[in-house]
């Protein structure tokens, strides 16, 4: 296969993999570097630095647009980004040691993880009653999100619980070079009882620093090969816009199946092939 | 909350980095495309090597290789120069956060945002632990 047949077959699979990572919110970096590594033998570094540069591209897209919808909060999202980019800086710096067969691995779980969470359709009660918390109220995190009956204010709470958790989401984010979405989603919405919507929007706006926090750290040890990211980055970019645009007339719950079994199913291959040391 | 044309405001800031993040992954895409289309016509017929991990060449590893390398247009030198764009595009956002807070005369966020613009510095120039 030369490079036109194979670039040109890597963006097809990026664009499917973008698609379906808007349409389902799991965002497309998750099964991209699965792709890269068992269905064309890339090598999982590669695989991992073209991957990163695309979840920079499709989380800075999407942010732009829900950004100006209001219901992302810059103060929540800017304060938890000291504990993503640290985590980020972190799991950069372990991934450099670590062996690629125990990245494979760990990959895998989080996959496995991602399918799980994915099942669950991950909509949860955000609590309105109950003691204010300081740390919130010092840090101004409460705030309000546009709603048909007017503003809706918040109340933020178990800032600490979040920001360790944000942390870890971080780690495993420059770890494996995902936007660790869906773990960013729980700190938010499970600990720190942010709004559902709020809480996606704020993640999505997170993931482009932290990916960018691990991105230095890659390009500089030679993980971001430009004909291998060129079309990974074009192709999930594209598949996200495109999924972005059908996403209201889309019915979510049997793809989200799908999306969740193939999840699933390529967790499993990539633990099977990396303790196989074949990753 | 009223809103005068002079004062600075979450809803202006949130506009501005809006328009600073669309700005930001459309040249980036942008000179990727280019660079691809560069690399495909002068190497499309090679057999590209993804599978052996070799690691980039130093010069596609740091800013002045990359942008030399792309100036005499050189094709991974130009889509490396995007993909920088693209890097740099939640760097340029952090940056302007620190601006806009301190024009909220926000100092608290001053201060956090400045903490996450040191962390993503140090990681691009290349430290890691």
């Amino acid at each position: 296969m030369n490079t036109i047949e194979l670039t040109a077959l890597i963006f097809l699979g990026s664009s499917l993999a973008g698609f379906l990572g808007a349409l389902t919110g799991l965002g497309g970096g998750v099964i991209v570097t699965p792709l890269l590594t068992l269905a064309f033998g890339v090598d999982i570094r590669y695989a991992i630095g073209a991957t990163l540069v695309s979840v920079i591209a499709t989380s800075s897209g999407a942010a732009a647009a829900y950004v100006r919808e209001g219901y992302s909060n810059i103060r929540i999202g800017m304060f938890l980004e000291i504990a993503t980019t640290l985590g980020a800086v972190v799991g950069a710096s372990a991934a450099l040691r670590l062996p690629t067969s125990a990245i494979a691995v760990i990959f895998g779980i989080v996959l496995l993880g991602s399918a799980y969470m994915s099942r669950r359709g991950g909509r949860w009660q955000s609590a309105t009653t109950g003691p204010p918390d300081r740390l919130a109220a010092l840090l101004r995190m409460n705030s309000t999100f546009p709603s048909l009956e007017g503003p809706q204010s918040y109340q933020v709470r178990g800032v600490p619980g979040g920001f360790s958790l944000m942390f870890l989401a971080g780690v495993i984010s420059g770890l494996l070079g995902i936007g660790s979405g869906a773990m960013k989603v729980i700190a938010m919405d499970q600990v720190m009882r942010i709004p559902f919507k709020v809480s996606t929007t704020t993640s999505n706006f997170m993931i482009g620093v932290t990916a960018a926090a691990s991105a230095g750290i890659y390009l500089q040890r030679g993980y971001v090969d430009p004909g291998l990211a060129m079309p990974v980055m074009l192709g999930v970019l594209a598949g996200s816009f495109l999924g972005a645009r059908v996403l209201p007339k889309a019915t979510s719950q049997i793809l989200r199946l799908v999306f969740g079994t193939t999840v699933a199913v390529l967790g499993v291959e990539m633990i099977f092939h990396g303790l196989t040391g074949r990753i | 909350m009223s809103e005068s044309p002079n004062q600075w405001s979450d809803t202006r800031t949130e506009a501005m980095i809006g328009s600073l993040l669309r700005a930001g992954v459309l040249l980036a895409a942008s000179v990727v495309l280019l660079g691809g289309i560069v690399f495909l016509a002068r190497h499309g017929t090679s057999m590209p090597e993804y599978r052996v991990f070799q690691g980039e060449p130093t010069d596609l590893r740091a800013l002045s290789g990359i942008v030399s390398f792309a100036l005499s247009f050189h094709a991974r030198g130009i889509i490396q120069l995007g993909l920088l764009f693209l890097i740099a595009t939640p760097l340029a956002r952090v940056a302007f956060s620190v601006v806009a807070f301190a024009l909220e005369r926000d100092a608290l966020y001053v201060v956090v945002t400045l903490v996450v613009l040191a962390v993503l510095i140090f990681s691009l120039a290349g430290a890691h632990l």
